[in-house]
């Protein structure tokens, strides 16, 4: 326990990182899954943009991405991290990487949520002569905006997860924290105090994410 | 020149499953829709009616053959040139398709933002809008809150806010309850009367064609097998199929079921007789039969309404009605005597010898 006490710095510092990583990827991330998901929804047979080729491709690579436990994935796209953002270790590594993989794992949540959208209601605007960028922002993405809420909700826990691997790369954060100070150190409550702290974190985003797609729902 | 004419119009998929053989939805359509009109598609589900109508405002692109819009020719424009044509096309929907995360206001708005109309202009043609189809209340609503009738007065709002010169309802009234229904309808006919705008409406509804069309096209397989003023093809269907059409939705044909039960009840003669407006004498025909010494019950029957004119077929049960003392002395058997005055009523109108 006085461990603990003589640790709250660090602790603080780490749960800050974890913020730090957890913000941008999911501003990334979040960001690539919504081309993702919007380049599958669009390239479907019957869909918009219909083009089998390009969502055979994307299809594919989705799937290829997403089984791989993110540990492996980690040290796999490290050159690719190095060719991207000049590094493979630290926080920055690391949040590109996170944001590669949530890419992949969001496209395939946006695009579900996005084909929960009635075709009958993006017909009626193409039938008011709307074109497709027009139909993707005033339709689509306003139409789906509760599940996809709760979808990006979904992620940010998966987010957090995926950050804790950070330490293995030299990156920071709460999983980084628990590993090096209590896990290393044979101290259970100093890991027991950065779970509790994580188990906060994803309830208070889950509050508000609920909160946000009830507004959204209700219309 | 027709609003909206389509010649030799074709539209076939490819097939469903490798090796199987092409999908043929639309099967070289001729039709012409003069401005004004209310031209009603009736046919079964799947006779292509929703593909046709769709061909119209181009949702779906045709295969061959020419669409004339105001007699330009849309079947080969491109997407972004198409868009300009749509806003002079309105479009209604069975299940509404209103944009749920829109106000009501906001979902009539919608063609105007698309128009890049100025804001002022659209809050304006907005009010007015929901004025017309009676919903100026309900303009802060959300289309969650509304009533299935209410829902397509807003899309019914939607689809004219451009002022376009044409209406496309697709089985607007299939998911609303009769009452509903005619509320909606003669919405459509003030459309019609008003704004002067052309209705093209899709159904399976005869009550629909019957209340506000004033021509037809019966659809079967892709094809327009049967066209004309609304009672001349309702009343005096000249297909097979389409008469096959008309029997189950105009009433008074006896269904197979209703023939078989009516053959059980009476023993004797079964006929069914058509009578149209004044050009079949009711009261000749059953004169003939009076004369004859047939007597005849009314066991099956019913009058349409079409335009203000009327139409309908009985099916009358046919008996002797000499007496046995008679009977022996007159010419002929009964039956030959009833063959005697049907022939002579054939000369009147259409005799459908049931049995």
């Amino acid at each position: 326990m006085e461990s603990l006490i003589e640790l709250l710095p660090q602790l603080w510092k780490a749960a800050g990182e974890t913020l730090y990583i957890v913000g941008l990827t999911l501003f990334f991330g979040g960001l690539g899954g919504l081309i993702v998901g919007l380049g599958l929804y669009l390239t479907r047979g019957g869909s918009l943009l219909a083009n089998k080729p390009v969502f055979v491709v994307l299809n594919l690579l989705v799937n290829f991405v997403r089984p791989i436990p993110f540990i492996i994935f980690l040290a796999a796209a490290q050159p690719l991290a190095r060719l991207v953002v000049g590094t493979g270790i630290g926080n920055n590594a690391i949040i590109f990487t996170i944001s590669l993989a949530a890419s992949f794992a969001m496209g395939r949540i946006v695009e579900q949520n996005l084909l929960t959208v009635t075709p009958g209601v993006i017909e009626a605007a193409r039938s008011v002569g709307a074109g497709t960028a027009r139909i993707i922002f005033t339709v689509l993405l306003p139409e789906a905006l509760g599940p996809l809420i709760l979808g990006y909700t979904f992620i940010f826990v998966a987010l957090v997860d995926m950050s804790a691997v950070a330490g293995y790369v030299g990156g920071g954060g709460l999983g980084n924290f628990a590993l090096l100070y209590g896990y290393r150190q044979f101290n259970p409550i100093v890991t027991w105090a950065a779970v509790l702290l994580i188990i906060v974190l994803v309830q208070l985003v889950q509050y508000l994410g609920n909160t946000l797609a009830r507004k959204a729902f209700r219309r | 020149m027709p609003i909206v004419e389509l010649r030799g119009v074709s539209k076939i998929y490819p097939p469903h499953e490798k090796g199987g053989s092409d999908v043929v939805a639309i099967d070289d359509v001729s039709l012409a829709v003069e401005a004004g009109d209310v031209y009603g598609i009736i046919g079964y589900s799947g006779a292509g009616k929703s593909t046709l109508v769709r061909l119209v405002n181009a949702l779906e692109r045709s295969t061959s053959g020419e669409i004339l819009i105001n007699g330009r020719d849309i079947a080969g424009l491109a997407e972004r040139e198409l868009r300009s044509v749509r806003l002079g096309i309105g479009m209604i929907f069975q299940q509404f398709n209103l944009l749920g995360s829109r106000s009501v206001a906001a979902n009539v708005s919608y063609p105007l933002e698309v128009a890049h109309r100025p804001k002022a202009e659209r809050a304006k043609r907005v009010a007015e809008m929901l004025d017309f189809v009676g919903l100026a209340d309900k303009a802060r609503a959300y289309p969650d809150q509304l009533s299935g009738g209410q829902k397509q007065r807003v899309g019914i709002a939607r689809a004219l806010a451009s002022q376009p010169a044409i209406l496309l309802a697709d089985e607007a009234t299939s998911a609303l309850d009769p009452e509903t229904t005619h509320e909606v309808l003669d919405l459509l006919t003030r459309v019609n009367r008003e704004f002067g705008v052309t209705i093209i409406v899709i159904t399976h509804e005869m009550d629909v064609i019957q209340t506000i069309a004033s021509k037809v096209a019966v659809m079967d397989q892709g094809r327009v097998i049967e066209r004309g003023d609304v009672f001349d093809v309702f009343s005096n269907p000249q297909q097979p199929a389409s008469a096959r059409f008309v029997s189950t939705v105009v009433k008074g044909i006896p269904s197979a079921d209703e023939l078989a039960v009516l053959r059980r009840r009476h023993p004797g003669r079964i006929v069914s007789l058509a009578f149209r407006d004044n050009t079949v004498d009711q009261a000749r025909v059953f004169g003939e039969l009076a004369r004859a010494g047939v007597a005849f019950e009314v066991v099956f029957g019913g009058i349409n309404e079409v335009q203000g004119r009327s139409f309908g077929h009985l099916t009358l049960a046919l008996s002797d009605a000499t007496a046995a003392d008679a009977r022996t002395a007159s010419a002929g058997s009964a039956d030959d005597r009833i063959d005697a005055v049907l022939d002579r009523i054939r000369t009147l109108t259409t005799v459908t010898e049931v049995r």
